[in-house]
Parts: structure tokens; sequence; C-alpha cells
């Protein structure tokens, strides 16, 4: 078994860490990183439970290689929030209810995130496509779907 | 205690810096070494022991893959590590090449499509690939580079069985080619699956058609289904039909018909065979009329 030595930011922070080739995503950030915010759903890219952003972008991180992200940045639920002010869709989640359990939420956050950022107006159909990938076992999607769409209201009249 | 969570089993990661090496690497170790670009099947697979490589190559970007090309004179080029949201939301793609875009909008969710690519889909040839029938439709010619040096390889004929096809050891695809298609085309692909989004196909439509004077009815299709056959099916004889008779409510009834005798799906966790075969002609006839009624305003 080999060990890969790799940079990578997480959260705005410069990390260097040796990971074994299997470890994913996932593992770094919350066993290594102790950065458990991102959970472990099902594993196999289907919850969206363990949603963070590389280099930007939505993936699933029990699905990316630790050693595949050298030289990536990674936004994880941590790294939402800046200097203790929460990010709008942070913040409309809570005004809105839309919060049970709780554990799909982070997820649900980074692909909120996400789509407000290459999309500020989505439709709500955009918004239902795009949260497809993210289970809620609670079931509390309208409140989900809610949360998004006054994100946007809100994003639009104080931007990010 | 089942460990609910079992993480990737021990296997090296290698990053090659170039195809040659890559191509070397794989066929040094034949058997125990496998090529890998997003990963969504290949993580998922040597998690649940299917597969137990020595070695994962990791050949994302190399040598130019990271290519997605529209030129309208030669087509589209999709490079090995053109994620799956880059192909369907590119504007060029959704207009000359909508039964691609739709086939590709339609796998999994938005983050697994940040990783997955149309090559991978292809390489990993399983029956129940949602964007493999819209390579065949449009006509698609593989780049492989292998030991021996580059080649291309057309789409029709490569697929050989569930998870097999034409590569050897060592051949690596860096990019899939679609020629520009007959003027006026319509394409679309239809998914039955067993929820609205994101599911893997029971049964996977994808139909194009476009105006053909040299043919007898005038009007020429290209239908192949996903999921109902060992490989990705093309439905040689409803095509010929549709070719061959004046194109109305029966021949499309007809040729719908032949694709239920055509395929032979089986039993899965997603669907049984029986119902495969009613999907196959319900859906395959709502996907010509659909295309037909567009091409002959």
């Amino acid at each position: 078994m080999s060990l890969h030595r790799i940079t990578l930011t997480v959260n705005g922070t410069l990390e260097q860490v040796d990971v074994p080739s299997q470890m994913t995503l996932l593992q770094l950030l919350r066993d290594k990183l102790t950065l458990t915010g991102t959970k472990n759903g099902c594993n196999a890219g289907e919850c969206g439970a363990c949603t963070v952003l590389l280099n930007g972008e939505p993936v699933n991180s029990c699905l990316v290689l630790a050693v595949e992200c050298m030289d990536s940045e990674v936004t994880t639920i941590e790294g939402l929030a800046k200097d203790g002010q929460l990010d709008i869709v942070q913040q409309t989640i809570i005004d809105t209810g839309a919060v049970q359990c709780g554990f799909c939420t982070p997820g649900m956050l980074m692909m909120t995130r996400a789509l407000l950022n290459r999309n500020p107006h989505p439709t709500e159909l955009e918004i239902r496509d795009t949260l497809s990938g993210n289970l809620c076992r609670c079931t509390g999607y309208a409140r989900i779907i809610q949360a998004v769409q006054k994100a946007a209201v809100d994003e639009a009249v104080v931007p990010a | 205690m089942i460990n609910p969570h079992p993480g990737l089993p021990e296997f090296d990661y290698v990053k090659p810096a170039s195809l040659a090496e890559a191509c070397q690497f794989l066929a040094q170790h034949a058997g125990e070494a496998r090529p890998f670009s997003g990963g969504t099947d290949t993580f998922v697979r040597m998690r649940d022991g299917h597969w137990k490589e020595k070695y994962l190559v990791d050949v994302k970007g190399l040598d130019g893959t990271t290519l997605l090309d529209f030129d309208p004179i030669n087509g589209l080029t999709i490079g090995a590590a053109v994620n799956m949201n880059r192909v369907a939301t590119h504007p060029d793609i959704q207009r000359v090449y909508p039964a691609l875009a739709e086939a590709a909008h339609s796998v999994a969710s938005y983050q697994l499509r940040s990783r997955a690519t149309i090559i991978g889909n292809i390489c990993n040839s399983s029956p129940a690939g949602d964007t493999m029938g819209a390579c065949l439709v449009y006509q698609g010619v593989l780049d492989v580079c292998g030991t021996a040096g580059a080649r291309q390889e057309p789409l029709e004929g490569f697929f050989k069985g569930p998870g097999r096809n034409t590569l050897k050891p060592g051949d690596i695809v860096t990019a899939v080619h679609l020629p520009i298609p007959p003027k006026n085309h319509v394409g679309h692909y239809y998914k039955v699956n067993r929820n609205l989004v994101g599911d893997l196909a029971i049964v996977g439509v994808t139909a194009v058609g476009f105006r053909d004077s040299s043919v007898p009815s005038g009007y020429r299709f290209r239908l192949v289904l996903a999921s109902v056959a060992p490989v990705p099916l093309t439905l040689v004889k409803a095509q010929a039909i549709l070719a061959d008779k004046p194109v109305s409510e029966e021949t499309i009834s007809q040729a719908a018909q032949v694709a239920m005798d055509e395929c032979t799906p089986i039993d899965d966790v997603r669907g049984t065979a029986r119902y495969r075969k009613y999907m196959v002609r319900n859906i395959t006839r709502q996907a010509i009329t659909d295309v037909w009624n567009a091409i002959k305003k």
C-alpha cells in the first residue's frame, strides 16, 4: 500500500497530508481533518449527504479519492460561513424550518450554494432537478425547496 | 457486525505523466490494472468486491482529454475527461445533438455528473448506460490510444456484452467523435425508471429521425435501446420497416412490435423481463411518433 503526500486547500486553509491510495475525500475530511459536518450516507454516490465543492463544483466526496485532490480547492459545510456570518443559504434553511434530523442538510446546503453560484435565479423545476441527488429521509423536501427559493430572493437583494 | 460503510479495498493509485506511459503500464499489468476517470462506477464496483484490481490508473486530463470541441463541419469531439454536466449543458450539443444532451442529463445527479464521463459510460459498457445509444445513433467513432499507437474505432461493433468491448489491455479511449447529423434531424432520449430523475434505466430508447429521399418512405430513423439486451441494441429491423414502408400510425406500431420482439431483457431488481418487453413496445412507439411528428412538419 502506497502513501501519497498531497497538498490541498480546504476551506481556505492549506493542508498537507499523507493519504493511502484508497482513502476517499470523504474519509480525509472526516477522519484526518475532523471536518465531520460532511456526512457519510450511502457511500455510493446516491444520497448526496457527502456533497462538497471540489474546485467550485459539487461532487460526492465518497466517490473521489483523496489523492486525486492534489492542488485542489475543497469547500465543506464548515467553510460556508464567513467571519462568523452564516451564508444566506444557511440562514434561509433555518428561517424556513427546513431542517428536521439535519443529516442531509450539509449536502443540501453545498448543493444549493453551487446552484446559486451558477444560476442566481433558478426556477422551482431547476431547484428540484439540482437537488434530486440529495435524499432527505425525513422527507422535508417542500420546505427545503422553499428555503432555496428564499435564498435566491434574499441573495438578489444582498449579493453574497 | 456488518460494516454498513465498508471503505475501498487496498490498491495502488497510479498517475502517469502521459498517455504513452499509461498505456504501457496498463499493458504490463494486464488483469491487475484498470484505467479510471471519474471513478463513479469503478469505486462502487471495487467497494462491493466485484473488481479487485491491484492498480487504478488515473487517466484524467492526460494529453488533451479535457477537450470538448464543436466544429460545424467536422462535428463534435468529446475528450475522455469531459464530464457529463459539460456535455448536458453545452449549447451546441443541446442544439445539434439533442438526444445526447438529454441522455447525459438523465444520468444520476448533478454532483455525480460532475465526475461521470461519456467515455467512462462507453468503456464501462453496461447495457443500462444512458449515453451509449446517443453516441451510436450519432455514429460515434472512438479515438483509442494503445501500445501500438493511436487508432480509430467505430462504436458500431464496439460493445460485446455486459462490461465487455473490443478494448485490449493497454488501450485507453481518449475521445469520441460525432459527425454532424443530417440536417433538421430530431432526436430524443426516453427513459423508464423507478422514479422521475436519477435512477438507472429500466428501459432506455434513443431515437433520431430525419428526411431521406433515398429510401422509399422518405424518412430514416435510428433507434437504439438500453437495458434490454447484453449490449446497446440497434433496432435494425424496425429501422428497415420505417425506411421501406410509408410512415403511418400502423407502420410505427409494427416497428414498435418488432422492437419488442428483437430485445432480450432479463429480470433484475429494477424490473422484470416481461415489463421491459412491454415498455420497449410502448416507449419505442411513443419515441418514433414524437420524432416523426416533428420531422414531417
